[in-house]
């Protein structure tokens, strides 16, 4: 997975902006980020992932901020550390959200691979590892089944 | 053992005592949902599931964003609200009565002791009441509609200590634009911030509403203030006194003098650019707002009265009244007018252009408001300017066409 690498303190306003949210998913995603880097939304490929600084995904609690990265084929974010209300609402989602501390090491256009239950990231293009904090076993599942709402209807015809 | 307010409040909700750290599910007494992250949301999720909610009784639905219902997807919008509130017998349905936050408290929902989630992240502001609330998003609501349950860590208590009076020209958005710059919007590291001291108890509910609104800023899961006398008249019922023991564990202790905090104005593009207003003295406004949930209740129009009486705004002024009830009783008592003689042009009682769904503001519009967020783009062009005051401030400000001080307007 490529990475696009993002700052401190990024909001959900950047990436769901209020002018648009009155819009399905496809149009608010257009836009995403286009306040911080124009191209992103039109450039990124499916399978990429977020890199982010210090509280990724600060402010409003909209839900479609992780929904237009999703959207976007965005398969995974990585951030030194994320906003508390959208790291829950990223989970639920389906979309892994890995907190690592130097995370910073990671360059734009940098190829990753990331062992979410291990926590660990190896950066392909620069050598390096990094370890970042393991997502729960029981988070995982529900991420892999592709959010809490798949995960429920998954529960309740058991 | 020792405990402090959110401990009990999470005990409460919990069934057992708890300690910061664990992982813990609670019983929700109060769910509040808004057009916006609330039905048109969650409904095709019930639907997906065949899920009814659990306790109709426990939820509160609010129109404030996409009000006044200008366009069709915004009417839509609404209307999937009404229509949901009626079909699974949501009885505490507000229908353009004004923001959710302020709409709350002031329709007797809030007790101290209460557990709550709200489905927007300024829902901190039922903290001032002693009541553990924070925001989810629209598929964690869903979750707590179907079981009446959420999972939550412990939170930690960050107390921020203010001692003595604040200036007169000081207010609560003032406190909030300090803390934030201080410790940054992750500052609050996903714990409770509970405010303490004789300044905070000093204040009215609606200025302590402010506080634990812009925990939101702060990064905290929920700002809380002890529940005592002044919440007892504001509620106006016999209440429950919830607040932390003497010796309970804290993580962070920061004690301030309020007598030394100045007014404070946040530069674009983050709350956490603040510094004594006094220092913006040469930066031009063309456009004054008064609106929001943290910036137009009651509290917050009777402020910027009080620097406006028989003056003029110089540049264009609009207010957008938090609730209809506030907006009565500020018609009735004559504060309104002051704002409309002021030059005031009136919005409706909903988040308006805080939250950029409704007017937005142009690349030329340098603003001043009493909003929380002044992120870049959220009200309207990237390249608007937007600077973030109390409502002392911006009355000021108004009046001189730049930002100004308020304190010798107040004198």
């Amino acid at each position: 997975m490529k990475a696009w690498v993002f700052g401190d303190n990024i909001d959900t306003d950047a990436m769901a902006p209020g002018r648009y949210m009155k819009s399905g998913i496809a149009e608010i995603a257009k836009h995403c980020m286009e306040s911080i880097n124009p191209e992103f939304s039109r450039k990124i490929q499916r399978g990429d992932c977020v890199i982010g600084g210090r509280n990724f995904g600060m402010g409003s609690s909209r839900e479609q901020a992780p929904e237009a990265l999703r959207h976007l084929g965005v398969a995974a974010l990585v951030a030194q550390s994320f906003a508390g209300l959208f790291y829950r609402n990223a989970l639920n989602l389906g979309l892994p959200a890995v907190v690592c501390l130097e995370a910073k090491r990671i360059r734009a256009g940098d190829a990753l691979s990331i062992d979410f239950e291990k926590g660990k990231i190896t950066n392909k293009t620069s050598g390096d590892v990094l370890d970042c904090e393991p997502i729960p076993a029981h988070l995982m599942q529900m991420v892999r089944d592709g959010g809490l709402l798949p995960h429920l209807e998954k529960r309740l015809k058991k | 053992m020792s405990q402090t307010l959110a401990e009990k409040l999470v005990s409460r909700a919990a069934g057992k005592a708890v300690r910061p750290g664990e992982i813990v599910t609670c019983k929700v007494d109060l769910a509040m949902m808004h057009d916006s992250g609330g039905p048109r949301r969650v409904k095709p999720m019930l639907e997906r599931l065949g899920a009814k909610i659990w306790d109709p009784d426990k939820v509160v639905l609010v129109t404030d964003h996409y009000l006044p219902a200008s366009d069709e997807e915004s009417k839509r919008i609404i209307h999937i609200a009404r229509h949901w509130a009626a079909s699974e017998g949501v009885q505490h349905f507000y229908d353009m009565q004004g923001i959710c936050h302020v709409v709350l408290p002031e329709r007797g929902h809030l007790r101290p002791g209460m557990f709550v989630v709200g489905g927007d992240s300024h829902s901190p502001t039922g903290g001032a009441f002693a009541a553990y609330m924070f925001g989810v998003g629209a598929t964690e609501m869903l979750g707590v509609l179907v079981t009446g349950e959420i999972w939550l860590k412990v939170p930690h208590t960050i107390a921020m200590d203010f001692d003595g009076r604040f200036d007169r020209a000081v207010s609560a958005k003032d406190v909030m634009l300090f803390l934030i710059t201080r410790f940054g919007m992750d500052g609050g590291q996903y714990q409770a911030v509970e405010y303490r001291g004789s300044g905070i108890r000093a204040l009215p509910m609606q200025e302590r509403m402010t506080l634990c609104n812009m925990a939101a800023e702060l990064g905290a899961q929920t700002g809380l203030i002890a529940s005592d006398a002044t919440t007892q008249s504001f509620l106006n019922a016999e209440i429950e006194t919830w607040d932390s023991d003497p010796g309970a564990k804290l993580l962070a202790h920061h004690r301030f003098k309020a007598a030394e905090l100045e007014p404070q104005v946040a530069a674009p593009h983050s709350p956490a650019n603040a510094k004594p207003a006094r220092e913006f003295r040469d930066t031009k406004i063309n456009f004054a707002y008064i609106g929001a949930c943290t910036g137009a209740k009651l509290e917050d129009l009777r402020m910027a009265a009080k620097v406006f009486k028989g003056k003029k705004s110089r540049v264009k002024l609009v207010v957008a009244p938090a609730s209809l009830r506030d907006q009565q009783t500020a018609e009735r008592e004559g504060t309104l007018q002051v704002l409309l003689d002021a030059g005031a042009e009136l919005l409706a009682n909903s988040c308006g252009m805080c939250a950029g769904y409704g007017t937005l503001l142009g690349p030329e519009v340098v603003a001043i408001s009493t909003t929380a967020r002044n992120f870049k783009g959220r009200m309207g062009s990237p390249e608007a300017q937007v600077y973030l005051a109390s409502p002392y401030t911006v009355a000021a400000s108004a009046i001189a066409g730049r930002i100004e001080d308020p304190r010798e307007a107040l004198a």
